[in-house]
């Protein structure tokens, strides 16, 4: 049940900082995911974990002790990534006990190990069957179980899921962190799917260009974003600009343009303050009758997946928002032009200083 | 326009395609949906023109072209694993074609810089691909396969690379770009969202056999098949019997003594049935409101998939029923242990024959 501990990592590759002075503690037990647009840095912080590469500068502390100088094998951690590297040539049995045999276990330590990690792993009834007869996701969990063979209690993932359907990807999500618990493991997911990191995760962490931006649990992260970029990327959001105009202890008055007034909870800014303020889509409502925060607009488009609809409505200022909302089976030809009044809780508004450049400070890379 | 005529493709003893019928309309966006193993990159390398197909014609705009070379076809065929040339900078790859080489300069600046906008990469035009993030160097593959003049676009998994909140923008910038350009696109995903998003219409396909094919809306809210249901937004697959056909539905009984009541009246008293119903038409509250398909149970699981809650309720009879529940000030969270009523619509529930090979098999991935 391993705590990491990083202090002061900073990794460069020539000019680019790839870890700019990160310190963050992953607790004993936690499951804990990193998020953030390519070339963040997230494989590189999980590959100094790993002892896969050296920081510059800094430690890296596993259970308390210092193993930035220690070769991989000597950090009790299991490493899975995206490319199951099976052996093809072996059965699932083989692959999971070759680590011990090398390392010279007892063959009756090897089958109880063996035994138990494939009844973790649910895959017992398929020890005899070689890779390429297993599907991949039955593959990947053969390559977890064989990282775990050496009674590692620190798992590192880096993409472990990226190579599968995405079917196939949700149905293991639940498996993997389910296994992590069980064993009680402590575990450091990278991932480029944010709905992956949410479902999975005690805790996301989002990285952007070699720094940690924030870190919180799921849910928090996703409604309450503290930071501008997080709001961004963990989710679809609409962000308007806008100039506060009146304050009160039950909140304060934001104009959005044209005299689209929209009222915020309780925030600590001023008059006069130039704000973004964001919204998720599936929190604005179409249509509703509540009175607070009713705007009206037009809907210019409706996009369909599955399920959700997407309406882009455009507001009296001229900003268009998108509303997102479960399908009722509408006609979409029969939404497109229509006027519609949007609300949003107040609750529901996130409010954010205004940035010097917004779109370069929500840029998803 | 794109004609395939009973168009099979074996590999050893395995039948990548088999029989395929095709029309893909000029300036239509196709995508072609299924698992891994499926068939799909056969499919469109077999359209290239990089595979020959052991049976059946393809037809470009009425001409046949089984015998001809894939670049006289005038499609492009982007691999998931795009090579650029590591010794030219962003722009020189994307307007590299020779297509459009002998267009005049402004036209080729022109589109080169449309193309490189639409995949955010106008300000990184200058970088060799050696500097670029993966997910950049696969744009640059994108936006060369536009711009190299070519009227159809085949498409492996272009979005696939990318952060999964990037390539939800860049879909609908993607169908924008090929719209505008009036090109035709086939676009092979196994993202069943990417597809009902982008594509005019789905082609669901299943060990080399199409499924299913229709407009997003008709794939998803008409599957054909238990496994279309189950591939294409998913569902909870319940058994039992039909006990009653009456004017108002069916009732099916389930394991334990548990009915369902469905609006589906076309299966016969004593029929063994799957329902099915969506995630997103199972709602989870505390009080029983309708007693119709209302069950009580308790929580097992509460999973956060951001902007929605997946709740697994385990009922009464042991069955575990999933419902997901979009995100809004209306609901309220239920936790792990809670008890609640999990209750459905008749009219929402879809009824197929129990299959002959068993329900796991039917709707287990490959």
């Amino acid at each position: 049940m391993p705590e990491v501990k990083l202090v002061n990592i900073t990794k460069r590759y020539g000019k680019i900082v790839a870890n700019d002075d990160i310190s963050f503690t992953i607790k004993d037990g936690e499951y804990v995911s990193i998020i953030g647009p390519s070339g963040c840095g997230k494989t590189t912080m999980i590959k100094n974990i790993a002892g896969i590469i050296q920081p510059d500068s800094g430690e890296i502390y596993i259970d308390g002790n210092p193993v930035t100088d220690l070769p991989i094998e000597d950090r009790g951690i299991g490493y899975v990534f995206q490319n199951i590297a099976l052996f093809p040539h072996m059965t699932v049995w083989d692959n999971i006990t070759y680590g011990p045999r090398v390392k010279g276990f007892t063959p009756e330590e090897i089958r109880a190990l063996a035994l138990e990690m494939l009844e973790m792993i649910k895959v017992d009834a398929r020890s005899d069957a070689f890779p390429d007869e297993l599907s991949g996701g039955t593959q990947q969990k053969t390559a977890v179980a064989r990282a775990l063979m050496s009674r590692a209690e620190l798992l590192l993932l880096d993409e472990p899921l990226g190579a599968l359907d995405v079917k196939v990807r949700a149905e293991l999500r639940f498996e993997l962190r389910r296994l992590v618990k069980d064993l009680k493991l402590t575990a450091l997911h990278v991932t480029h799917d944010q709905e992956e990191a949410m479902s999975i995760s005690d805790r996301v962490l989002v990285m952007k260009r070699g720094r940690i931006v924030e870190a919180g649990v799921p849910i928090t992260l996703y409604s309450q974003p503290k930071n501008i970029f997080t709001a961004n990327f963990v989710g679809e959001a609409n962000f308007l600009t806008g100039v506060i105009t009146q304050v009160s202890d039950e909140g304060s008055l934001i104009d959005v343009g044209d005299g689209l007034q929209l009222m915020t909870k309780s925030i600590d800014k001023r008059i006069g303050n130039r704000v973004v303020i964001a919204f998720r889509p599936e929190f604005a409502s179409i249509g509703d009758g509540k009175k607070v925060n009713r705007i009206s607009g037009k809907v210019k488009d409706a996009l369909y997946s599955g399920s959700i609809m997407r309406l882009k409505v455009q507001l009296a200022n001229g900003d268009l928002i998108i509303v997102k909302k479960a399908l009722n089976f509408e006609k979409p030809k029969s939404i497109i032009g229509k006027k519609t009044s949007v609300t949003i809780s107040p609750d529901n508004i996130i409010v954010y200083d205004q940035p010097e450049n917004l779109n370069k400070e929500l840029a998803l890379e | 326009m794109i004609k395939l005529v009973n168009v099979t493709k074996k590999f050893g003893a395995i039948t990548a395609l088999d029989h395929i019928n095709l029309s893909i309309d000029d300036g239509e966006y196709l995508c072609i949906l299924g698992q891994t193993g499926a068939g799909k990159t056969t499919l469109l390398r077999t359209i290239a023109g990089l595979l020959k197909p052991d049976e059946g014609e393809i037809y470009v705009d009425g001409e046949l072209v089984n015998d001809l070379p894939p670049e006289q076809r005038n499609a492009v065929y982007m691999f998931q694993q795009f090579a650029l040339f590591p010794h030219m900078d962003v722009w020189q790859n994307v307007s590299f074609s020779p297509v459009i080489k002998d267009w005049d300069e402004d036209r080729i600046k022109n589109l080169t810089f449309e193309i490189l906008e639409m995949v955010k990469l106008a300000e990184r035009r200058d970088a060799f691909p050696n500097e670029l993030s993966g997910g950049m160097q696969q744009r640059v593959a994108l936006a060369r396969g536009i711009a190299s003049g070519a009227r159809i676009l085949l498409l492996d998994e272009p979005l696939g690379a990318l952060d999964a909140r990037l390539r939800v923008e860049l879909r609908t910038q993607l169908r924008k770009l090929v719209k505008d350009q009036r090109l035709t696109a086939v676009h092979v995903t196994h993202d069943q969202e990417e597809a009902l998003m982008i594509a005019d219409r789905v082609v669901v396909l299943r060990r080399g056999k199409i499924e299913q094919i229709g407009t997003p809306n008709e794939v998803y809210l008409r599957p054909q098949s238990i496994f279309v249901l189950s591939f294409v937004g998913g569902a909870n697959f319940l058994e039992g019997n039909v006990v009653r056909v009456s004017d108002s539905g069916s009732l099916i009984e389930m394991q334990s003594g548990l009915h369902i009541l469905v609006s589906d009246r076309s299966r016969s008293i004593g029929e063994r049935v799957v329902v099915a119903v969506r995630l997103e038409e199972v709602s989870v509250g505390i009080e029983v409101v309708n007693s119709t398909n209302s069950f009580s149970g308790v929580v097992e699981t509460a999973m956060f998939i951001g902007g929605s809650m997946e709740y697994g309720v385990r009922l009464e009879n042991d069955v575990l029923l999933f419902s997901r529940i979009l995100l809004s000030d209306a609901v309220r969270a239920y936790k792990p242990g809670e008890r609640v009523v999990v209750s459905f619509n008749p009219e929402n529930c879809y009824v197929f024959a129990y299959p002959v090979i068993g329900l796991l098999k039917e709707i287990e991935a490959i």
